[in-house]
């Protein structure tokens, strides 16, 4: 509760800040405070700290997997902030309505992490997409930016409809909105499996899993470099906490019929984004394809839905968010995006180059980064279901595929020459990113440090 | 009147928008066919809301049971309204650089 009345006060209050005062430099450390407070609230809410007391319990429950999976959001987004802050003061006129919309965006994450109902899931969803239409579509005289917005809008709203036709369906065989009630019903009657499988089909869209995801690669790579980065960490990972909410009492339930359905969904997903990825001739664009493959194996937690796949979750959302970052707030300050871009980076930054090799490394998860143990996590979970077990042989082979793409960025990076273009960076930015690819490591090496923050 | 007339003219409504959007080249006019999608849904909330109000008042005549389906429809009303507003200035915001409105026109980023 905390986060989500906060974030909405801190947006409201970014806005003014954006009135009252003029030096645009500044916003970026209101925000960056503004997303600390957030921080530091979030984790007391853990702790049972609760700023406001109010009774919610048939729209909200707060639980640590909830409160611990916006922690993870909030602190990506914190280090997003840091990071790719000035980059965001370019993307558009008014900088302090980008941040304020960045605080809104969480504000849906709060409630989708820990909703009990679907007009909360529906709500926060919504809360979540509208403001990232309008970021997407922030460099108004950028055509391909326009492009990319109005994609995502009709898209968007698209699987809004669908959704909401899978909750009226759902709503009307058990007439309630409560997902446990929704989960508990034991046979499935034609209105229930219906609502079921267009919701699903509304979140897939969402989180871009395939054969939904052909919005994806125009969107991330027409919007901003800087809302990309966003898009595609924070507000992605946050629908897959959306869609295990949803699923958690459901699959035992459903047999295994949904069973198939999810593992064509996860096959589909790992295909479309490893194979299209390895054709990209733009990084950018290959890190839009390299989410869709992410996607595929986050989605192993909602085939698996046990305590391993939930572990494993919040692992790979911190893998993969903070990874993801610190590679857009280097992409976001080269002029070629392509992979001959990259050419020579070691040569002229040879730091900068180190810490990206951690994160792409980390992205296709060799051992001692974090990456190593997400992917572990979401493998045992499969395998500790018993069944579908070549579904993990599957995403296997489908991660040594994806080292390929991302090592030729780092081969682009060592063993090419060329003249690299990088906008000045300051001292600071590279200790930052420093200290996102030290957490990685330490991640890779006891990923029970943010594991056992679930169990105390 | 039987829920199944209620049901099937929703899904009726709602699959002349999704068709809308699927086969129209008009930005505008897929935009009028997600609407159409939303109050089919509207309709069948409240159809089903009643449904369920009318079974439970049949052993409690002061239930209210069945009342958070009216509510959701205005929440649906509320937020489509925002989107409205969103999606229309994304609209104009485009229609200013190209001068059109057809998505057709959009596949500069295909490539």
């Amino acid at each position: 509760m905390n986060t989500i009345i906060l974030s909405a006060i801190f947006g409201v209050v970014m806005m003014f800040t954006g009135i009252f005062i003029s030096n645009r430099a500044a916003y970026k450390h209101v925000a960056a405070i503004a997303l600390l407070v957030l921080l530091v609230f979030n984790i007391y809410e853990t702790h049972g700290f609760v700023l406001f007391n109010v009774n919610a319990d048939y729209f909200l429950h707060f639980e640590k997997f909830g409160l611990l999976f916006t922690s993870i959001c909030i602190f990506s987004t914190l280090v997003y902030v840091l990071l790719s802050g000035k980059d965001i003061e370019k993307a558009g006129a008014n900088t302090a309505e980008a941040f304020a919309l960045i605080f809104f965006v969480l504000c849906g994450i709060g409630i989708v992490t820990s909703y009990t109902n679907l007009l909360m899931l529906f709500v926060g969803i919504e809360i979540l997409s509208i403001p990232l239409y309008i970021l997407t579509g922030s460099d108004k005289r950028n055509l391909k930016g326009n492009e990319a917005a109005l994609k995502y809008f009709l898209m968007g709203s698209f699987s809004t409809g669908i959704m909401l036709m899978g909750i009226a369906l759902l709503y009307g065989a058990a007439g309630t909105f409560a997902v446990e009630h929704v989960a508990s019903a034991g046979m499935l009657s034609y209105l229930e499996a219906l609502g079921m499988v267009l919701i699903f089909v509304a979140l897939s869209f969402k989180v871009s899993a395939a054969p939904f995801h052909f919005w994806t690669p125009d969107v991330y790579d027409g919007a901003p470099t800087v809302i990309t980065s966003f898009m595609a960490t924070v507000v992605k990972v946050a629908g897959f906490a959306a869609f295990i909410r949803l699923f958690e009492g459901r699959l035992g339930t459903m047999g295994s019929q949904t069973d198939r359905l999810i593992a064509i969904v996860i096959i589909l997903t790992l295909a479309f984004g490893n194979l299209t990825a390895v054709f990209q001739q733009s990084v950018k664009r290959m890190l839009a394809y390299s989410s869709i493959a992410q996607a595929g194996f986050m989605l192993f937690a909602l085939f698996a839905v046990n305590d391993v796949a939930k572990e494993g979750l919040l692992l790979y959302a911190a893998a993969y968010s903070l990874a993801t970052i610190g590679i857009f707030a280097v992409l976001a300050k080269m002029d070629d995006m392509t992979f001959e871009g990259f050419n020579g980076l070691a040569k002229s930054q040879p730091l900068i180059a180190a810490l990206l090799a951690i994160f792409f490394l980390s992205l296709a998860g060799i051992p001692l980064t974090a990456g190593f143990f997400a992917k572990y996590y979401m493998l045992a979970a499969i395998i500790k279901t018993n069944h579908y077990i070549g579904l993990a042989i599957i995403g296997v082979l489908f991660a040594a595929v994806s080292v390929y793409y991302y090592f030729k960025v780092i081969q682009a990076m060592y063993f090419k020459d060329g003249n690299i273009v990088l906008a000045p960076v300051t001292n600071s930015f590279k200790y930052l990113l420093l200290a996102v690819a030290v957490i990685i490591v330490f991640l890779g090496v006891y990923p029970n440090a943010l594991l056992s923050l679930l169990y105390f | 009147m039987p829920i199944t007339y209620y049901i099937t003219l929703a899904i009726v409504l709602f699959c002349i928008g999704v068709v809308g959007v699927l086969t129209r080249r008009n930005a505008i006019i897929i935009f009028m066919c997600i609407e159409l999608m939303l109050n089919a849904v509207n309709l069948l909330l409240v159809a089903f809301s009643k449904m369920h109000n009318g079974k439970a008042l049949a052993t409690n005549p002061t239930s209210l049971a069945g009342i958070d389906g009216q509510l959701f429809v205005f929440f649906i009303m509320v937020v489509a309204a925002a989107e409205v507003c969103v999606g229309l200035s994304i609209i104009v915001m485009m229609y200013r650089n190209t001068h059109s409105v057809d998505v057709n026109f959009l596949n500069r980023l295909k490539n």
